[in-house]
């Protein structure tokens, strides 16, 4: 098997802060990788980089794309970067205002990708919504109702409809579960699993909750202080670390 | 079918003053095609320690560790994946499932791994959870409500849902009835018959003699392994 | 009227108000607009003696493309006789010194706010628009950068989620002014607030139409000739909308018409908003109800007084 995705020594430094240093990555398709490590650890920026958002120092980030074939993402024009980033994959967002229009209705949100490759049928449109809303468990009822009157829990389903419209390869998370309640967070974290398992997705996902590494992730990356200190099947990891400060993570996770 | 050469494994606590915990030396097996081995030894010998290394769960400090000419030491992460994927089961001492997935989606999971489409999947797992005497009315529910000898059943069925030619079973019998049980070990039996290898753990000193080829002692010194 | 001498400018004014250099920059905004058909060309607006709002953008525009034989008219909701047509107009007689009209044909360049004329253009006539918010993504897309951005990659899937909200809460297309456009299947564009029943005006038209706005500073353009096409869906196609009935003066059932409201109890009246258009049929012996007899209130006539909605699309 091919991988799907592979980062080669992604360095990007602020100054004299480095984000992140030398970040080796590979995925393969349908593989679920969760980036960990406390605040200020450089995951975020990894993560942009690895999502060419942000252009790192050093480095390339490989995409076997079904459309372009093996390219290096970094290489690519903008307009097709941002074609890719619309279509092959997909950014789901901390915040779901980051991500959602909220002045426009779930089915627009959700339509908007469709809208973005040429789709012209309002029909054809409303209904791809409306079975999208059914598979992230949203009330079709509510198509027509503008995100803001959504819980936070069905903004980030909406907003998970709205990038996985386009038929994705690869989808890149930043703590998609953080802010929300922990019985809302649950239901999200069923949601992505089963979906990435139909859909056999890859994903990227930061967190710094644990528990979401366990329960989504196939293989996990342990940053502190912008470098990569250990690497490895996600249990094995949790299970088995061997780093100080995997250690230190994984014993000071609370069991209820 | 299991290769096991001069595997040795120590943790070292960083944050405990950097403890150094030898939990097993040397160890040196092999496991045939249709052969069931028990592991024996005391508590805290490391015996489900040696379990998690062969499925991959914890890192070897040193040795080898083959399955059929797969390699586990030193594999890529991916490699395992496929290997726990095709090639080995696990039945664990205790259910480990997410909260809101059905029994029924816990035991078809494993086959839906391994390539079968989900029907078929779910055919299979139903068949298994009839045979293990779970009620059908249990099987959309999620396990985590259910008994302990429930959720134990449970997770033989997810172990014996695929047929693996390997597997590895931690207690597979504990807290189950005597009907159950003997359900268990036929599995074990039709497994072996499959030329399944078989690795486990068994307490129940009966169910060892009743399956099991052969023993593996690992010594209480946790120093070597000493194959009777 | 009167004929002008060029070198017969007032002596308080430069020719049409601005200096040569302002004028320079922005017939060269002009050119790269015409250029580029559709694509929103940034330039220096200046401050104009009138509050944005008024038609600066569209002032500039004229005075930039003005010349001493020109012949303009200004409209303001197709009628000329409003306050921001007349004193637009008279604006330019004062500064310009040039002929004025109300007469469609006659002008060479027709200045409007909010409509274009029922008259066919034709070759050789300048329309000068006058635009509020030059930018069609502005509503959904505030960030400049990237509405600039999504323009250069043709990234207008957008457009088509305002169109799709319209129809998911109103059953079908409600935007019914500032309607967008694609022109030259290249670049989107908002073609200033007029009616979308005179988009299919602006496709293949023989006039020069130039687009102006002063607040927000950029220049736009369609040639004469040019493909220019509403955006609408395969199974919402786009369609004109004009009030279902005729003109109450002139009995045009062609033309864009106005409510009026003419008494205390909410009667309506529909009348041409084109005025010159009106005019001109009524002088041609063309007569609506409203006119045919000596008391009004006596006729049978198109005259409404329930509710707003007639509209119906022809």
């Amino acid at each position: 098997m091919q991988p799907l995705f592979e980062a080669r020594g992604i360095s990007k430094s602020y100054g004299s802060i480095i984000g992140c240093s030398d970040v080796n990555l590979t995925l393969y398709p349908g593989e679920v990788i969760g980036i960990v490590g406390e605040s200020g650890s450089g995951k975020s920026t990894l993560l942009n980089c690895l999502s060419a958002q942000i252009i790192p120092d050093n480095g390339e980030v490989l995409f076997r794309s079904p459309s372009h074939g093996d390219v290096n993402i970094l290489q690519l024009t903008e307009a097709n970067q941002r074609y890719l980033a619309r279509t092959e994959w997909a950014y789901v967002h901390q915040n779901p205002r980051d991500g959602l229009r909220m002045s426009v209705s779930a089915g627009g949100n959700i339509g908007e990708r469709l809208m973005n490759i040429g789709n012209r049928h309002y029909g054809n449109i409303r209904d791809t919504a409306e079975d999208w809303m059914e598979r992230v468990e949203l009330n079709v009822g509510r198509i027509d109702h503008r995100p803001s009157t959504f819980s936070g829990g069905m903004q980030q389903r909406l907003q998970i409809a709205r990038n996985l419209v386009t038929g994705p390869r690869l989808i890149f998370m930043d703590e998609p579960t953080g802010g929300l309640d922990v019985s809302v967070q649950a239901r999200l974290l069923d949601l992505l699993r089963s979906l990435v398992q139909k859909l056999s997705l890859s994903v990227i996902i930061v967190t710094h909750d644990l528990a979401v590494v366990r329960m989504l992730a196939d293989k996990m990356v342990v940053m502190q202080r912008g470098n990569v200190v250990e690497t490895g099947l996600a249990d094995q990891v949790l299970d088995d670390p061997q780093h100080p400060y995997t250690q230190l993570l994984v014993s000071s996770i609370l069991r209820v | 079918m299991f290769k096991v050469s001069n595997l040795s494994k120590s943790f070292t606590l960083h944050h405990q003053e950097k403890t150094q915990i030898n939990v097993l030396r040397g160890i040196s097996f092999k496991v045939k095609k249709g052969e069931c081995v028990a592991l024996t030894g005391p508590s805290g010998a490391g015996k489900s320690t040696l379990m998690r290394m062969l499925y991959g769960n914890y890192l070897a400090t040193n040795g080898s560790i083959k399955i059929d000419s797969l390699e586990l030491v030193g594999a890529e992460p991916q490699q395992i994946l496929d290997i726990r994927r095709h090639h080995i089961g696990y039945v664990s001492q205790f259910l480990q499932v997410l909260p809101r997935v059905s029994a029924l989606r816990v035991v078809a999971e494993p086959l839906i791994a391994a390539g079968r489409t989900s029907n078929d999947a779910k055919a299979r797992a139903a068949e298994i959870l009839t045979q293990l005497r779970i009620p059908e009315a249990l099987w959309t529910l999620s396990p985590l409500t259910f008994s302990g000898g429930e959720q134990q059943r449970v997770n033989i069925a997810r172990g014996f849902s695929h047929h693996y030619p390997a597997m590895l079973l931690d207690e597979p019998t504990a807290s189950l009835d005597p009907e159950n049980r003997q359900t268990v070990l036929d599995l074990i039996y039709e497994a072996k018959t499959r030329d399944t290898a078989i690795i486990g753990i068994f307490h129940d000193q009966a169910a060892r003699d009743a399956v099991c080829d052969s023993e593996i002692e690992i010594n209480a010194l946790q120093q070597q392994a000493v194959v009777s | 009227m009167t004929s002008i001498n060029p070198n017969s400018m007032t002596d308080d004014y430069n020719f049409a108000y601005l200096d040569e250099q302002t004028k320079r920059m922005i017939r060269r905004g002009l050119l790269k607009a015409i250029a580029i058909p559709g694509y929103q060309v940034p330039f220096a607006s200046r401050e104009m003696p009138m509050p944005y709002g008024w038609g600066t953008g569209g002032v500039q525009v004229t005075s930039a493309c003005l010349t001493p034989d020109d012949t303009i008219k200004v409209i303001d909701q197709g009628a000329d006789d409003t306050t921001n047509a007349v004193s637009i107009r008279q604006f330019f007689e004062k500064t310009a010194l040039v002929n004025t009209t109300t007469d469609t044909e006659a002008a060479s360049l027709i200045q409007t706010r909010h409509r274009i004329p029922e008259h066919d253009l034709s070759e050789g006539q300048i329309l000068v628009y006058q635009v509020p918010i030059p930018e069609p993504l502005r509503f959904l897309e505030p960030r400049e950068r990237e509405t600039r951005k999504m323009h250069a990659l043709s990234e207008y899937g957008l457009m088509h989620v305002k169109l799709y909200e319209d129809i998911a809460h109103h059953g079908h297309i409600a935007t019914s002014y500032a309607y967008p456009v694609k022109v030259e299947e290249r670049y989107v564009m908002d073609p200033s607030p007029i009616p979308k029943f005179d988009n299919p005006k602006m496709a293949n038209c023989p006039a020069l139409q130039l687009f102006g706005a002063g607040r927000e500073q950029r220049l736009y353009a369609i040639p004469p000739y040019c493909n220019v096409v509403s955006l609408d869906f395969e199974d919402y196609p786009f369609t004109r909308l004009k009030a279902d009935t005729i003109c109450a003066l002139c009995a045009a059932n062609d033309s864009y018409l106005d409510e009026v409201i003419i008494d205390d109890s909410g009667t309506r009246m529909y009348v041409c908003s084109d005025t010159h258009y009106c005019e001109d049929r009524q002088s041609k012996g063309h007569t609506g109800t409203a006119n045919s007899l000596d008391d009004p209130d006596n006729v049978d006539r198109p005259i409404s007084n329930k509710g707003g909605d007639n509209a119906a699309s022809v």
